[in-house]
């Protein structure tokens, strides 16, 4: 059994039908990796997953278990965590505050405490800029520290929407290294990319998105190797 | 930039600022009712005194926006703008004396001419006027060219004499209360205005003071930091107990009036720091909020007045119904806007709060609410058997009520609740995620504003004795959202200092009641321009908004790193 499995589902922002039948699966300790281009549905299948949208038809099952009654807050305790697109992370407070709120569905401050420690091990630079007001630190850093927020939760999923966006290269290279490390500690990961290129490299298996339909889906190899997605994804003629 | 540009940019339009103000204050006739009120005694009125207060603020604007580095050119542009804001009301004068304004502005009048030339007929009255602008720009020109501390302590030692001088109606039946110290307000003060004694004696005082704490005050706060935690700890709770004292026998040194004041501020204090909850906490802007004020005060007034008769609890047997009703109340118009923000929930609930005052007015509801008329006859609170009727006695009430709110706040906003709330007002999407429920922590920040305002309605009918639906507009709900906002969002202390300024302030100076909403506007307009962040914001606010340059610095060597 898949740890996370999509299930057929059809989901609507108003009339507007966003998601047409789509199924994923993603087993454990894997990164599978959602591709496709603006307005395809990756958001809408991430904020689907993590209960932010209801589907109207179709199912997501967590360890076999259907997700459909749970709210968008209970489903994080379920051990899927959403770093949402755009970085999102709290600017008016510091880079502990916005840790600490991560961990909020964890009332043991020992346990927070040490995970935020963890934490800034796994992000030195985030580490000296602890008491900084988030708003202030840079693109890459405010990427980290959402990342970081995210993993405040000891997710077993972990929902990365577009990490890499309007990075300069050098730090999209550190991105995807820290995804490799969750990676190598046990994270499952679902990655939505528009990088499709290091996203495949990363990742095991992928999707390809389309104006709300999955049309493609192989191991990532084969994936990099085909030329719909080497010409749609990869900028290559 | 060119001197030409410098002094038409920097220097006339700016002068043209002022000299537009003060029109304006002339025209809608408040340099002339305040004219009836000397500053100092037979030499400055109040008048007179404000306009300079322009004459001279616009041209330091002036020099502080210049450019060009030239020492000559920047005090060149103080002196401009100083001279182009006495042509405006120059010109108004000419122009009066040739045609008849009085159709057009009703407060046009010689009077006012008079007043503006110093009582000089003709080109000499138009010369000193201008004379006097140019004097008012050299002064702020000189100002600006001074080291920062003796500017600001003369900054300091003129705003005393202005503000002294405009309360001094408040401040000289204190001093007759106290015996001996009448001789010193002889000394002071005439019947109309400073003496020349005050005048140059309080400057100097508020002045001493003033430099004392720019000199000294790191000091004291560093030696305060380095002590001990246990000596800080008694230093603490030592100035607390003074403020305690000070606060306990604070209506019997203020006297009536200014213990009613005292009282109003303190309601306000109340109902400010509940919709803080709402507002600064969780971000929810709440414009219906004097709905929970009415339905507090109401449930007081129905269960406790006999004139009602259905029940005659006492102001504490009702106390209890009175906050549940408004917790209640504040749920129940939670859930329908749940899911709104911003500005489509802002006119929902100005919606609700309509909604209720309507209810309260209409005849089908009058057998139970009075309609119109009211509910009359709300006996007043009473502890141990000690009946509280008159303001100096209900401050103890409020007091209370003050410190049990300010506690809770300060309780809520450290705990989990209160983070969720500040999660929430940040990224309501990102708050889903990190496992907060929305709809519950949503209702709670409803549920306790609204229990905080339905606490301040009970108390301020049992203090009044009856209970009427027109002084629960719409007006009381935007005041409260703007004491709020001029106090700093989110900061307790802030809606102290809020409420005494936009509540307070008003009501001791009875002069500026007329101009209240005018004066009210330019103040809310300059704070906005000025001082965004509110008059005591939350730290972190004040980082946000002020901290921006060191922040986008910060930023760039962290990305050049
Ligand atoms: N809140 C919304 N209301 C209405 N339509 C929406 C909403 N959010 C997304 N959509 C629409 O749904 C479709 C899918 O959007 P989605 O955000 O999932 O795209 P995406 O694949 O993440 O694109 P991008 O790479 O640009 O982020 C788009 O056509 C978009 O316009
Ligand atoms: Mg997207």
């Amino acid at each position: 059994m898949a740890m996370l499995e999509v299930q057929n589902v059809h989901a609507y922002y108003g009339k507007i039908h966003a998601l047409k039948n789509v199924s994923l699966k993603i087993e454990k300790g894997e990164i599978v990796t959602l591709i496709g281009g603006n307005g395809a549905g990756k958001s809408t299948t991430l904020r689907t997953i993590s209960g932010l949208l209801k589907p109207r038809e179709g199912a997501i099952l967590l360890n076999g278990e259907n997700l459909a009654d749970y709210k968008a807050h209970q489903i994080v305790t379920k051990g899927i965590t959403q770093v949402p697109e755009g970085r999102r992370i709290f600017g008016q407070l510091t880079v502990t505050e916005n840790l600490d709120m991560g961990a909020f569905i964890c009332r043991d401050k020992k346990l927070i405490a040490e995970n935020v420690e963890r934490i800034f091990e796994m992000f030195p630079r985030l580490n000296e800029r602890r008491k900084q007001v988030a708003g202030t630190l840079s693109g890459g850093e405010q990427q980290m520290l959402a990342m970081g927020r995210a993993l405040m939760s000891n997710p077993e999923i972990l929902l990365l929407d577009e990490p890499s966006m309007g990075l300069a290269p050098v730090l999209v290279d550190a991105v995807f290294e820290t995804i490799q490390k969750l990676h190598a500690a046990g994270t499952t990961i679902l990655l939505v990319e528009q990088n499709a290129r290091m996203a495949l490299q990363v990742a095991s298996r992928g999707y390809v998105i389309q104006t709300g339909e999955v049309v493609l889906h192989d191991v990532a190899d084969s994936l990099l190797n085909n030329d719909m997605v080497r010409k749609s994804y990869m900028g290559e003629n | 930039m060119t001197l030409a540009q410098s002094l038409w940019r920097e220097g006339i339009k700016t002068g043209a600022i002022g000299g537009i103000s003060v029109l304006a204050i002339s025209l809608v006739g408040m340099v002339e009712s305040f004219n009836k009120r000397d500053i100092i005694a037979d030499f400055l009125s109040m008048g007179i005194a404000f306009i300079m207060v322009f004459g001279i603020i616009l041209p330091y604007i002036a020099a502080k926006r210049t450019t060009r580095p030239e020492k000559h050119i920047i005090f060149l542009n103080a002196l401009t703008a100083g001279l182009v804001t006495a042509v405006f009301p120059a010109l108004l004068v000419i122009l009066g004396n040739i045609i008849n304004l009085r159709s057009m502005f009703v407060n046009a009048s010689p009077v006012l001419y008079n007043l503006l030339t110093s009582g000089v007929e003709g080109v000499g009255g138009i010369l000193i006027l201008l004379l006097a602008g140019i004097l008012c720009g050299a002064f702020a020109g000189l100002l600006f060219f001074l080291p920062g501390l003796i500017r600001s302590v003369i900054i300091v030692c003129l705003t005393s004499i202005l503000a002294v001088g405009i309360v001094q109606d408040l401040i000289r039946p204190l001093f007759s209360s106290w015996g001996i110290m009448e001789v010193v307000s002889e000394w002071l003060f005439t019947q109309n205005g400073l003496t020349i004694a005050g005048t140059i004696f309080i400057p100097i005082f508020v002045g001493a003071i003033y430099m004392f704490w720019q000199l000294k005050g790191e000091g004291i706060k560093t030696r305060y930091n380095t002590l001990e935690s246990g000596t800080q700890k008694s230093v603490k709770m030592s100035s607390f107990f003074v403020l305690a004292i000070f606060l306990i026998f604070l209506p019997h040194i203020l006297g009536l009036f200014l213990s009613e004041v005292l009282t109003i501020v303190g309601l306000y204090i109340l109902l400010g720091l509940g919709l803080n909850i709402v507002v600064g906490y969780a971000g929810l802007l709440d414009l219906g909020y004097v709905a929970f004020y009415a339905i507090g005060a109401y449930i007081a007034a129905i269960l406790t007045s006999p004139a009602i008769g259905a029940f005659t609890l006492t102001f504490w047997q009702a106390l209890p119904f009175a906050v549940m009703g408004g917790i209640f109340a504040g749920i129940l118009l939670g859930i329908p806007v749940l899911k709104m923000r911003g500005d489509y929930l802002a006119i929902a609930t100005l919606g609700f709060g309509e909604i209720i005052r309507i209810l309260v007015l209409s005849d089908f509801l009058k057998p139970w609410l009075g309609g119109a008329q009211g509910i009359a006859k709300i006996p007043n609170p009473a502890i141990f058997g000690w009946q509280l009727s008159t303001p100096q006695e209900i401050y103890y009430l409020i007091l209370l009520g003050c410190i049990l709110v300010v506690f809770i706040s300060v309780r809520l906003r450290d705990s989990r609740l209160g983070r969720a709330w500040m999660a929430m007002r940040e990224d309501e999407d990102v708050a889903q995620a990190m496992g907060i429920n929305l709809v519950s922590t949503k209702l709670l920040a409803f549920a306790t504003g609204a229990g905080f305002s339905a606490l301040s309605g009970a108390i301020m009918v049992s203090k009044i004795g009856s209970v009427y639906p027109h002084s629960f507009n719409v007006f009381i709900s935007i005041n409260i959202v703007c004491l709020i906002i001029v106090g700093g969002i989110g900061s307790i202390p802030g809606v102290i200092v809020g409420a005494a300024a936009l509540v307070g302030l008003p009501e001791l100076l009875r002069e500026f009641a007329d101009y209240r909403m005018l004066v009210y506007g330019a103040v809310l307009v300059g704070m906005m321009l000025l001082r965004p962040e509110g008059l005591w914001p939350e730290a972190r606010h004040k980082m946000e908004l002020h901290g921006e340059e060191n922040g986008s610095d910060e930023t760039q060597t962290a990305t050049a790193a």
